[in-house]
C-alpha cells in the first residue's frame, strides 16, 4: 500500500463523516474536511504512529469573494516517517468566520494562525494569543479579503503630523 | 591653494559669520543613514572607495540620530515604519535637511498597495528627491551637493531660535 491509500484508509476508517472531498492532483494529495473536527483530524495524523504528520509547514486561507462558503483554511502538514507532504482543507460556511486552532498541536502553527487572522479576519478558537501579525493593533480591517481596496482605506492607519 | 594661500598673503580674511558657518555645515553634513529596505545598498557603495562620499564631508554615518544633520531616507517606507522614522527624525538636532532616496521614498515606487506610504513628504518635510530604483551612488552625491547648496544659502540666525519640537508620535 502507497502512502496516499494508507493516509486515505487511516482517515475513512476514523473520520468517515467528515471527509468532504478527497482530490490528487499532480501527486498533491488534498483533503477537505468539515472545520468542526479539524482539531481531532490534526491530532489523530500527528500521533497516529503510522502516519505522524509532526510538521506543520504552513497555515493559510483562500478568500473566494463570491462562492458561498467563501473562506478555505489551508494547512500544510509533512510527516517525516513517510517523508509526504499533505494538504488539509476546510471550507468555511458563514460568518462568524471560526475555527479551532491547532497551535495545541504543532506550536509552529501559532504565528501562521496569527498571520491569517491578520489578512483574513478568521477567528482561530482557543490560539493562546490571537493579535495581528503585520498590520498595526487597532487596524480594523483584514487586507486579503477580496473586497479591501488595493490601495488601502484613507485614513486606517494612522500618520505622524508633517511638522511645521 | 585657497585658504593658506590668504593667510600667507595678509594673516587674515574678511568675510561674514553667516558665511564661514555655512561653509562649515556644508563641508561636514552627518548622515543619519535610515537605510530600510533595497536603496539602503546604493547608499552604502556610495561610501566605498569608488564613490567615497567623504570627498564632501560626509562619511561620518552615524547611526545615532542625535549626531546628524542630514536623515538618508533610503527605502520603503511601510505606515508602521513611518512612525519610528518620524521618531528618529525628531531626535535629530536643529538644522537639519532630509533626502528621499529612491521611488519608494519619493512616492511609493512600485508599491502602490495599502500598506506603503505613498512618500515620505506626506510626514516629514523634503529637501531633495533622488529619482531611481534605486538611484545610482552618482545621483546620491549628486542630492547631498544640492543639499550642501541649500546650506550654503542659509544663514546662521534662521535656526537661532528654533525650540526643540514636541514628540507627537503615536504608538500603535
Ligand atoms: S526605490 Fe527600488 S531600490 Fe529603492 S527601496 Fe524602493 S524598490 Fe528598493
Amino acid at each position: 500500500m502507497d502512502n496516499k491509500e494508507l493516509i486515505i484508509q487511516k482517515l475513512k476508517e476514523n473520520f468517515s463523516d467528515s471527509i468532504v472531498e478527497i482530490s490528487d492532483f499532480r501527486d498533491d494529495l488534498s483533503i477537505t474536511i468539515k472545520p468542526n473536527v479539524i482539531f481531532d483530524v490534526a491530532k489523530f495524523l500527528k500521533e497516529n504512529d503510522e502516519l505522524l504528520f509532526v510538521m506543520c509547514k504552513d497555515v493559510t486561507a483562500i478568500d473566494w469573494a463570491t462562492r458561498k462558503n467563501r473562506f478555505t483554511v489551508v494547512y500544510h502538514i509533512y510527516s517525516f516517517k513517510l517523508n509526504f507532504n499533505l494538504r488539509l482543507k476546510s471550507n468555511l460556511e458563514a460568518e462568524p468566520y471560526q475555527i479551532e486552532s491547532v497551535t495545541s498541536i504543532w506550536q509552529s502553527a501559532n504565528w501562521y494562525e496569527r498571520e491569517t487572522y491578520d489578512m483574513y479576519g478568521i477567528e482561530f478558537l482557543n490560539h493562546p494569543d490571537l493579535r495581528r501579525m503585520y498590520m498595526p493593533e487597532g487596524f480594523e480591517y483584514h487586507p486579503l479579503r477580496k473586497d479591501f481596496p488595493v490601495l488601502g482605506i484613507p485614513g486606517s492607519l494612522p500618520l505622524p503630523q508633517k511638522p511645521e | 591653494m585657497g585658504l593658506e594661500a590668504k593667510l600667507t598673503q595678509d594673516g587674515f580674511i574678511t568675510t561674514t559669520i553667516d558665511a564661514i558657518v555655512a561653509w562649515a555645515r556644508k563641508s561636514s553634513v552627518w548622515p543619519m543613514p535610515m537605510g530600510i529596505s533595497c536603496c539602503a545598498i546604493e547608499m552604502i557603495s556610495a561610501a566605498d572607495p569608488k564613490y567615497d562620499i567623504a570627498r564632501f564631508g560626509s562619511e561620518v554615518m552615524r547611526f545615532t540620530p542625535r549626531q546628524c544633520d542630514l536623515m538618508i531616507v533610503a527605502g520603503t517606507v511601510t505606515y508602521k515604519m513611518a512612525q519610528v522614522v518620524r521618531r528618529i527624525y525628531d531626535q535629530m538636532p536643529d538644522p537639519k535637511w532630509v533626502i528621499a532616496m529612491g521611488a519608494c521614498t519619493s512616492s511609493g515606487g512600485m508599491y502602490r498597495s495599502y500598506n506603503v506610504v505613498q512618500g515620505i513628504d506626506q510626514f516629514l518635510p523634503v529637501d531633495v528627491y533622488t529619482a531611481g530604483c534605486p538611484p545610482r551612488p552618482e545621483n546620491l552625491l549628486n542630492a547631498l551637493m544640492t543639499i550642501q547648496d541649500k546650506i550654503s544659502k542659509t544663514r546662521a540666525r534662521d535656526f537661532q531660535d528654533i525650540l526643540p519640537q514636541k514628540l507627537e508620535v503615536e504608538t500603535r
